[in-house]
């Protein structure tokens, strides 16, 4: 029995670790994806009083804090009975979509696009992001940090703080817009549009015009057949802020499509011994172990599943966009997994859209910013989607609001179960008998995990935008067989 | 000609932290060039080499400075503190969680068989009929896999080793990072150890940017949605619960822009022990009424003062954490 370890991988909301087992024949035998943290937030916000959660939970995750403030803000309204009014609503959605904008530039280019743009097989010193300015022009390089600042800037103003967001108060925003802050948004906002379509068609040229390339995303060890979870509005077009999740089966038939207080219906978590974060899994099929299929309760919650479980999008550029990804992979669903990278581009162009149509809109500066509220039910549920999947805060108050229970589940934690079984795929599809364990074959497992992008951000804003490992391959009884780094 | 300084040789470390410190570094946006100029970055897991044999190769002090964010939640983040400690000449505790135990301290309002219990037994959605929790050693068909030890307690980057400088904030501002950076490569002259840098002296309500009548007084005090903000005036003096009187100044006031009060989260100013004890007296001087009985009625306003006082510092308070 041999067995390797990557340890430690990068951030999956903090730290991860890969075991992998091997049989005699130096086969794949199981791997463990191993997520070694536990901060215990469902506790400690506990005995707080419920207005202050958008806040606490927000450090949940210094990349995507946004997301749990959404969610939370939305949670706590139904806590006070109350729906905040349409402007409040929409300055929410506004900062949101610019999140997201933020997000996703920064994925795309600092993660995805070393593997595609530079090569999956390039030189590790150049499957970076510099290795990607290098090959598309420092121009470019700069017009993305400058975007990802532009939507930090939209964040701060309407957030206040610029990475832990303060907006949301019970039933409403604290703050709103100014016309003049309003028309600067507008042109920022157009800005988005255009980078949005400027990164889809880098896209393709370096990526679809790259029949190598595609054959990776279609043919390569990276595709499980798993059911697809994501926020819809009441045209069943892929909503970020509100709306049901919907989950279609691996067919693309709608399985479920459920409102917020209903989760538990339909979502249940295993706990594992061997990791701090649970595995979700459909409750009504049951958890059928690590296994892909229709008959299985594994899913994922991930740009891809949300246009899988959608039928369409809500924008029209990002619908023709979305259209042309369907028709150029062979129809939906599409069970690929390195066809997240272009789902996220499909977003990117909707959240651009969708921030412009949002600034544009003549109420958008009104003065109602806070719902009155009655009193406090004490219970309530609010979903959003998390760039990485689908997030769910749900809280119980007493009559004062003061926190009594609270149950989360996060948008990489939908996809613990998915990811440990990419990882294994890839990991069987690559390492074989005879075959030599090298940096190639490293980054080759690495892009099964970092397509879902879990929580990998960080690592965009930064130079070298590559993670290193260290993977050991040993003997049952320790013996190191052979070592390899990559930087 | 003069021989080129050696580039100072940079760390930094995330242990049980959001990431939000990280991306605080990486907001310097076009400045990164800079830094890389002036720097070798040596350790920092999210971005570049995350290889811990390495650093436990490098020689004693190897490090110039590490900027440690994260508090001190299981067995990994220990051990990285102590071998860092080791490996670095100045070791900064860097960010609330590091400085104060942060966010992640609040755990300390319940003891780990709580935290399990409600995680992976309770919760609603979880489906657990056979107990299972996670260990830190489990024996798998194959072998033995492990997760670091979770601890009983929260604690302080400096609870666990000796700490140099603290910069304090959540996350710290990043312009306050540049002039300390700054500062270290054109060799200013540093306080003693121990001391907070990158941050103001003074308390946040000494700069606050709202209306302070100073001699207002009030009669109740109210939950953020209780009232009708004005956006100008001082929260406390709206009967608004803030931790300004308590808290560091230097954060550019970041939340108080966005009309929600403070939380307290750059720590107390260098004159102040406690931030509990400094909201008792700065609440008692701005309560309105005389006889014991009105002013255990206003105090009774306040719901969860543990929770706001200490809402990023309660591992290195007097109270510490819940007796179990």
């Amino acid at each position: 029995m041999k067995r390797i370890t990557i340890d430690p991988i990068t951030r999956l909301e903090g730290h991860g670790k890969i075991e992998i087992f091997l049989n005699e024949e130096g086969e794949v035998n199981n791997v463990y994806f191993q997520v070694p943290e536990l901060r215990g937030f469902e506790k400690f916000c506990e005995g707080r009083p419920v207005e202050e959660l958008p806040a606490i939970v927000a450090k949940i995750c210094g990349v995507c804090p946004g997301c749990h403030h959404m969610a939370s803000g939305k949670a706590v309204d139904v806590v006070f009975g109350v729906e905040p009014p349409p402007t409040a609503k929409k300055l929410r959605e506004l900062f949101y979509m610019a999140h997201f904008v933020h997000s996703h530039i920064a994925h795309f280019y600092a993660l995805a696009a070393p593997d595609f743009v530079v090569g999956p097989d390039a030189p590790p010193d150049k499957r970076n992001i510099l290795g990607v300015i290098e090959k598309v022009g420092k121009e470019i390089g700069m017009e993305v940090i400058k975007q990802r600042r532009i939507a930090q800037e939209i964040q701060a103003l309407l957030g206040g703080h610029q990475t832990f967001v303060v907006m949301n108060i019970p039933g409403g925003v604290r703050r709103g817009l100014s016309e003049q802050e309003r028309d600067d948004i507008i042109n920022k906002a157009k800005g988005f549009v255009e980078f949005a379509k400027f990164t889809l068609n880098i896209f393709e040229d370096y990526v679809l015009k790259n029949n190598k390339y595609v054959d990776i995303i279609l043919n390569g060890p990276y595709s499980l057949k798993l059911h697809s979870m994501g926020l819809v509005d009441e045209n069943n077009k892929v909503n970020f802020y509100d709306g049901k999740v919907r989950v279609v089966d691996t067919e693309g038939k709608e399985l479920y499509k459920y409102s917020p207080s209903e989760y538990l219906d339909y979502v249940a978590e295993r706990v594992e011994p061997w990791s701090y974060l649970k595995f979700p899994f459909l409750k009504k099929i049951g958890w059928k172990g690590f296994v892909d299929g229709q008959n299985s309760g594994v899913y994922h919650a991930t740009p891809l599943s949300r246009l899988n479980a959608a039928d369409g999008m809500a924008t029209p550029l990002a619908q023709k966009e979305y259209e042309r990804m369907y028709s150029t992979l062979g129809g939906k669903p599409v069970h690929a997994t390195l066809a997240m990278h272009w789902a996220r581009l499909v977003e990117l162009l909707y959240a651009a859209e969708h921030c412009l149509e949002l600034a544009m809109a003549p109420d958008i500066t009104g003065k109602e910013l806070r719902a009155p509220l009655g009193p406090i039910p004490g219970e309530g549920v609010g979903i959003v989607e998390a760039q990485r999947g689908t997030l769910t805060h749900h809280y119980w108050t007493d009559d004062r609001g003061i926190v009594t229970k609270v149950n989360i589940i996060v948008g990489t934690t939908n996809n613990n179960a998915a990811i440990s079984m990419s990882i294994k795929k890839a990991a069987e599809g690559l390492i074989k008998k005879g075959v030599e364990v090298t940096d190639g074959v490293l980054n080759m497992i690495e892009m099964a995990f970092r397509a879902y992008d879990p929580c990998l951000s960080c690592a965009t804003h930064c130079l070298p935008g590559q993670m290193s490992m260290i993977l050991e391959i040993r003997e049952a009884n320790g013996e190191l067989l052979q070592r390899v780094i990559r930087n | 000609m003069e021989e080129p300084k050696p580039k100072l040789k940079l760390a930094v470390y995330w242990a049980a932290a959001c990431g939000g410190c990280c991306v605080s570094v990486l907001d310097v946006h076009e400045k990164l060039f800079d830094v890389i100029a002036a720097a070798d970055l040596v350790f920092w897991p999210i971005a570049l080499d995350i290889k811990y044999k390495d650093v436990e190769d490098m020689p004693d002090n190897h490090i110039d400075v590490t900027l440690f964010n994260g508090a001190v939640r299981n067995s990994e983040n220990e051990h990285m503190a102590k071998l860092l400690r080791k490996k670095s000449r100045i070791l900064v505790a860097y960010g609330s969680c590091s400085h104060l135990g942060g966010i992640p301290g609040l755990a300390n309002f319940s003891t780990k068989e709580d935290i399990f219990r409600r995680v992976y037994e309770e919760c609603e959605s979880v489906v657990n009929p056979e107990n299972i929790i996670p260990l830190s050693e489990y024996e798998v068909q194959d072998g033995i896999i492990e997760l670091p030890v979770f601890y009983n307690d929260v604690r302080s980057l400096a609870q666990v080793v000796e700490v140099d400088y603290y910069i304090p904030g959540c996350p710290p501002q990043t312009e306050r990072l540049i002039e300390v950076f700054v500062a270290i490569v054109t060799g200013a002259e540093f306080p003693p150890k121990g001391s907070v840098i990158g941050a103001g002296n003074k308390a946040q309500c000494d700069e606050c940017i709202r209306k302070k009548t100073e001699n207002k007084r009030i009669k109740k005090f109210y939950r953020s949605w209780e009232i009708a903000d004005d956006g100008e005036t001082c929260f406390m003096e709206q009967g608004v619960l803030c931790m300004g009187p308590a808290t560091r100044a230097g954060c550019g006031h970041r939340c108080i822009k966005g009309n929600s009060p403070c939380r307290g989260c750059y720590g107390p100013p260098s004159d102040v022990t406690d931030p509990g004890a400094k909201m008792m007296s700065a609440i008692a001087s701005i309560i309105d009424e005389k006889e014991p009985e009105e002013i255990k009625r206003v105090l009774e306003d306040i719901v969860d003062p543990a929770g706001v006082f200490y809402r990023f510092s309660l591992p290195v308070s007097l109270i510490r954490r819940k007796l179990s």
